[in-house]
């Protein structure tokens, strides 16, 4: 956690990485809006790559405890995320001859 | 020599979030979306513990127990009708964290960044802490245990512009004038807490679709300046697919009011009140009785089922499925028209009807149901108001007007089921209660829907 930032390279993965996002996002149908939005704040709790690290780094006192809030809060909002995106998509069903 | 496969973990992971929002674009593969997000999310945390910097796994250990024991039940308990203040809570949670390790960073290795790491580590909590304090307003709000009308105050605007401008000047000095500065920055917190509730604190209960979209993007642009801090390529893509999401579903959500941003975040809408009256042709508002509406379904071929928040509101979603399928028992054509910010979050209409075991190919999209309205014989209205607000076309004094909307107006008959004679959320009256071929029904959806059925 020490070395200096690579900005080139971090802006060039962003830029492109929101693009890609905009045309994934654009294909998809209003009928899974309330999924996709669970699903995406799912994979937003990827902070807790950065918060594992923290708490496990081990450097002082604040890092142990706000890392291990860190993992704690992430943690939670990743399992609850992608439980209920399955428990919503498992509800979409197209019945047969209706 | 771990550091290469740890990296290459993290590719991979970084493909899975690529290819789960692809597969997110079907209902067929949507599943298998969610699944290859859960299991990218898994391959990093693994990775991340493979990593030579982490010493001690104790207290990592604890946490994540912690958070499976508290997010499980989150998910598998609550009711589908909560689902939009369960996202909020989420991002509040997932906002914190980010808010909290840039917090700590600042703290340990402050003195070492330069200005500009300095001014995205800002950037990163001001944003974290934002989106929590906004978020758990948000989930007060949708879960009523604050009130849902907008809170407005003398100044409000000029307050919250202050303290954004406060918190940015800090943020600035913080970046640029360098020596540690503690203090300074946990003033900057408070503010970026205090930012938050002054954001979601005027806005009002059917502007949550967009409030809520917009604090799905903020939460995904501070894991995407985290990544930019540690120099993690996985957390600026993660974040930065989240943050292009939300931008484009409150950009959606927006269009379907013809209202801008500023308009959302700083109008207030539904506190205005209405002085333009609408022409009524001096007719008053006739309430029907279920038994009398029952008639106007002898002879119907086609019905559209319209839901609002009121469906929600008053769980009818069940009640909703009874009388389509009493409908479609007697041979009549059922779909419903869903507007595209109809709930309390985007796409709220479908997950209660899919609840409900509604087949999804009923549920029809406004552009695509608007031109079968002159066809249909009965339109239900179903807790739904302004969305449904014939003014939006033909009113240009109203609020609503250039608002697009199920053109309800043009069908045959129109039952409007209504809780009472208040106005929507807008606060304007709506013609289609004085056309000569509404019916409107007061009472709760819920019952007055039991009586129709039981009518029928």
């Amino acid at each position: 956690m020490e070395q200096q930032i690579d900005w080139i390279t971090n802006l060039y993965v962003f830029v492109l990485a929101s693009f890609l996002g905009l045309e994934l996002i654009h294909n998809v149908s209003r009928l899974l809006h309330t999924p996709l939005m669970s699903l995406t704040n799912a994979i937003s709790s990827i902070a807790l790559v950065g918060s594992l690290l923290l708490a496990g780094s081990g450097d002082s006192l604040l890092a142990v405890l706000l890392g291990t809030a860190a993992v704690t809060a992430s943690s939670i909002n990743a399992v609850g995320g992608f439980l209920i995106t399955d428990r919503i998509l498992r509800m979409f069903r197209k019945k047969n001859g209706r | 020599m771990v550091e290469h496969w740890v990296q290459l973990a993290y590719l991979v992971a970084a493909a899975l979030f690529v290819l789960s929002l692809k597969w997110m674009n079907e209902v067929g593969t949507a599943r298998l979306g969610n699944w290859a997000g859960s299991i990218g999310m898994a391959i990093a945390v693994v990775a991340t513990l493979g990593k030579p910097e982490i010493h001690s796994f104790l207290w990592i250990g604890v946490a994540l127990v912690i958070g499976a024991a508290i997010g499980t039940p989150m998910a598998l308990l609550m009711p589908m009708t909560a689902v939009p203040q369960r996202t909020a809570l989420s991002h509040a949670f997932g906002a914190l964290a980010a808010g909290l390790v840039g917090t700590a960073e600042y703290y340990l290795r402050g003195a070492t960044l330069g200005a500009g790491a300095t001014a995205i580590l800002c950037a990163e909590v001001l944003l974290g802490f934002l989106t929590f304090t906004g978020s758990l307003l948000a989930f007060g709000k949708l879960h009523e245990i604050l009130p849902t009308r907008p809170i407005l105050y003398p100044g409000r605007n000029f307050v919250s512009f202050a303290v954004l401008g406060l918190a940015i000047l800090s943020a600035l000095w913080l970046a640029f004038v360098p020596a540690p500065h503690g203090i300074l920055f946990g003033f900057f917190i408070v503010l970026a807490l205090l930012f938050g509730v002054l954001l979601v604190l005027p806005i009002g209960g059917a502007d949550m679709p967009t409030v809520i979209s917009i604090l799905n993007a903020y939460a995904g642009l501070s894991a995407s300046f985290m990544g930019f801090l540690l120099n993690n390529k996985l957390l600026i893509l993660a974040g930065a697919l989240d943050g292009s999401s939300g931008l484009i579903l409150s950009i959606q959500m927006c269009k379907a009011m013809n209202r801008s941003f500023a308009n959302v975040l700083f109008g207030a809408v539904g506190h205005v009140v209405e002085t333009a009256a609408p022409n009524r042709d001096g007719r008053s508002i006739q309430g029907y009785t279920p038994q009398e509406a029952s008639t106007i379904f002898e002879g119907a071929r086609a019905v559209v089922i319209v839901p609002g928040y009121g469906m929600a509101a008053a769980q009818a979603q069940h009640v909703v499925k009874e009388i389509t399928d009493r409908l479609t028992s007697r041979g009549v054509d059922v779909k419903f028209g869903i507007h595209p910010v109809a709930g309390r979050m985007p796409g709220h209409m479908n997950v209660l009807l899919a609840e409900a075991d509604v087949s999804y190919d009923q549920l029809v999209e406004m552009e695509q149901i608007n031109p079968l309205f002159p066809e249909t014989d009965v339109v239900i209205v179903v807790g739904a108001n302004d969305i449904t607000n014939p003014a939006a076309r033909t009113r240009p004094e109203s609020p609503l007007y250039g608002m697009p909307i199920l053109e309800v107006d043009k069908a045959k008959t129109i039952l409007f089921i209504k809780r009472s004679m208040a106005t929507g959320f807008a606060g304007v009256d709506n013609d289609l209660f004085y056309l000569s071929k509404t019916m409107m029904v007061f009472g709760d959806a819920k019952k007055v829907l039991n009586e129709l059925i039981a009518a029928l």
